[in-house]
């Protein structure tokens, strides 16, 4: 089988930072990945380079068999790369409905055949908000939700793109534990469609999901492994888990 | 649904100042009849202030634009006026296309300085070449030009009926355009942009065409009025590209809401009356235009319609 999504010398730096060094990655298709690592070790700016939102220094991208090292953002997530913010961004003035609209008639240009009506679209926006659990609050200004809404809105938009690679940028955080549960049975729901790559601080959100798990220090991919196998990892142990189990 | 409430509403709109025609005083009658053909103005401003959240200090070569572009072949080559007004229309289109594509380069501020510095770049070619301008003096156009034979029927743009009639067909257009652009998917991603374009990018949107587009739509609607005003009012002048021009349709979009699609029309007709009434006491109306001003910043923030909406009728478009 052929990766969906490789990575080769990706580098990107700021001033003498070098934020991502020189990773080689892969992701197979279907394929739930964790990426783990301490703070600043470069995960949202390695991520950031896969969707386009910043560009990369050195090295190349390729999804699924195709060069999109220097696509623009936009056209990444026309080929399928949806990205989830890791600071809740959603439209705080739109409406939940409005916000998921967005995603769906984008993806709905790309279908010329389907006619472009209004009920069509609802149809679609009103599937996204359900399997999120968020089709009650339809019409609630965004920027009124609970937090944990809002972080199911973000997904909802991401799903309503029709991702073939879902990114999500530690979607559980700030999340309650009861919320988590469900958020976790959502992720493995979605990956029954999509891949899902996760950047996650919770080990136990990544211990459940990932079917292999990726750790970065420093810029540097140290480990790619397991999630059993990280666990027995020395230099993970060193660099990431530290003495604590968690931290 | 909220959506035929507001058509109601648009609708209504557009009886009442049809009626008016017939009930209106003279003077009254003329001041509206100017007002519907800056509304147009207006709301082609708001249509990129107010839901593309682009602030623009540059409307005014827009505007004027379409006004010389209009009146220009009718001075120098004996146009007649439907033809002008697409001569006007079409420079308006072609300049707006240019400038959006340089000034789309910059984005908050540089923005509105790019915008601003080309139409002092406008405004100081109309001067330059006021051999065949005329300059600030202007020039009016002649009465033959405005005559206007629709299928055998004259229709004599100086008659104040017909010019009322032909400034309320424009706005109409110009409203109804405004209520489809900002309620059809296009206009939900213009204010997807404003809200957060780096998310609207990251949703498959390229935010740039989205923008061009707004701009140039903006431009063509601003010249279609300057256009309109040069054929009905008979007048082309330099003044009307000064950085005031560009000023007023701000301020007319800030005072009834520029993310509301009647707001720009309503301040136009607030901010005219305004000076109109304040002019007649005292020379110093300015003051009395800037006091009230401020107060309406200070209790209706987002202009009259824009705080209606977020306090009484969510449905507002």
């Amino acid at each position: 089988m052929t990766p969906l999504l490789t990575t080769r010398g990706l580098s990107r730096s700021f001033g003498g930072l070098k934020a991502v060094d020189k990773v080689d990655f892969d992701v197979m298709p279907g394929e739930i990945r964790a990426v783990i690592g301490p703070n600043g070790a470069g995960k949202t700016t390695f991520v950031s380079l896969i969707c386009g939102r910043i560009g990369a220094d050195a090295g190349r991208i390729d999804f699924d068999g195709q060069d999109i090292t220097d696509l623009p953002a936009y056209q990444r997530v026309r080929k399928g790369i949806a990205y989830t913010f890791q600071i809740t961004s959603v439209f705080a003035k739109l409406s939940a409905y409005d916000n998921v609209a967005l995603a769906v008639q984008r993806s709905m240009l790309d279908t010329p055949d389907a006619r472009q009506s209004s009920k069509a679209l609802r149809g679609k926006v009103m599937e996204a908000l359900r399997r999120t659990g968020l089709e009650d609050r339809a019409d609630a200004q965004a920027g009124t939700l609970s937090y944990g809404h809002q972080r199911l809105l973000e997904v909802a938009m991401g799903l309503a793109l029709k991702p073939r690679l879902l990114i999500l940028d530690e979607p559980t955080q700030g999340l309650s534990d009861a919320e988590i549960v469900d958020f976790i049975a959502l992720i493995r729901e979605i990956a029954k469609t999509a891949t899902v790559l996760l950047i996650e601080h919770n080990m136990q959100v990544v211990m459940q999901l990932a079917h292999r798990v990726s750790v970065f220090e420093a810029g540097r991919m140290i480990a790619d492994d397991t999630p059993d196998a990280i666990r027995e990892n020395p230099v993970v142990q060193h660099a990431y888990l530290g003495d604590g189990p968690d931290e | 649904m909220s959506g035929a409430k507001a058509i109601s509403l648009h609708v209504a709109v557009i009886i009442l100042l049809f009626a008016l025609n017939f009930l209106l005083p003279e003077y009254h009658h003329g001041v509206l009849a100017r007002v519907m053909v800056f509304a147009v103005f207006a709301m082609g401003y708001a249509l990129l202030f107010g839901y593309a959240g682009l602030l623009s200090l540059g409307h005014s070569m827009f505007f004027a634009a379409g006004m010389y572009g209009a009146a220009l072949p009718v001075l120098h080559l004996g146009w007649s006026a439907p033809l002008a007004f697409v001569a006007g229309i079409a420079a308006g289109t072609a300049l707006s296309l240019l400038i959006a594509l340089l000034a789309l380069r910059t984005t908050g501020v540089a923005f509105m300085i790019v915008t601003m510095m080309f139409a002092q770049v406008f405004y100081l070619a109309i001067i330059y070449f006021s051999p065949w301008t005329r300059g600030d003096e202007g020039f009016a156009l002649d009465r033959q030009a405005r005559i206007v034979d629709l299928g055998g029927n004259l229709v004599d743009l100086t008659n104040p009926t017909a010019r009322y009639m032909i400034a309320l067909l424009l706005f109409t257009i110009a409203l109804f355009t405004m209520l489809r652009v900002v309620t059809s998917p296009f206009g939900r991603v213009l204010v997807a942009i404003r809200e957060n374009e780096e998310r609207t990018r990251m949703l498959g949107y390229n935010t740039f065409a989205n923008k061009l587009v707004a701009v140039v739509v903006s431009g063509t609607v601003c010249a279609a009025a300057g256009a309109a005003y040069a054929l009905l009012f008979g007048f082309a002048g330099a003044g009307f590209a000064s950085v005031q021009y560009s000023i007023l349709p701000l301020l007319w979009s800030l005072l009834g809401g520029a993310a509301t699609t009647l707001g720009p029309a309503l301040g136009a007709l607030f901010m005219y009356y305004l000076v109109d009434i304040t002019s007649g006491y005292t020379s110093a109306y300015l003051l009395f235009v800037g006091i009230l001003l401020m107060l309406l910043v200070l209790f209706f923030p987002k202009g009259i319609l824009g705080t209606a909406r977020d306090r009484w009728a969510r449905w507002l478009p």
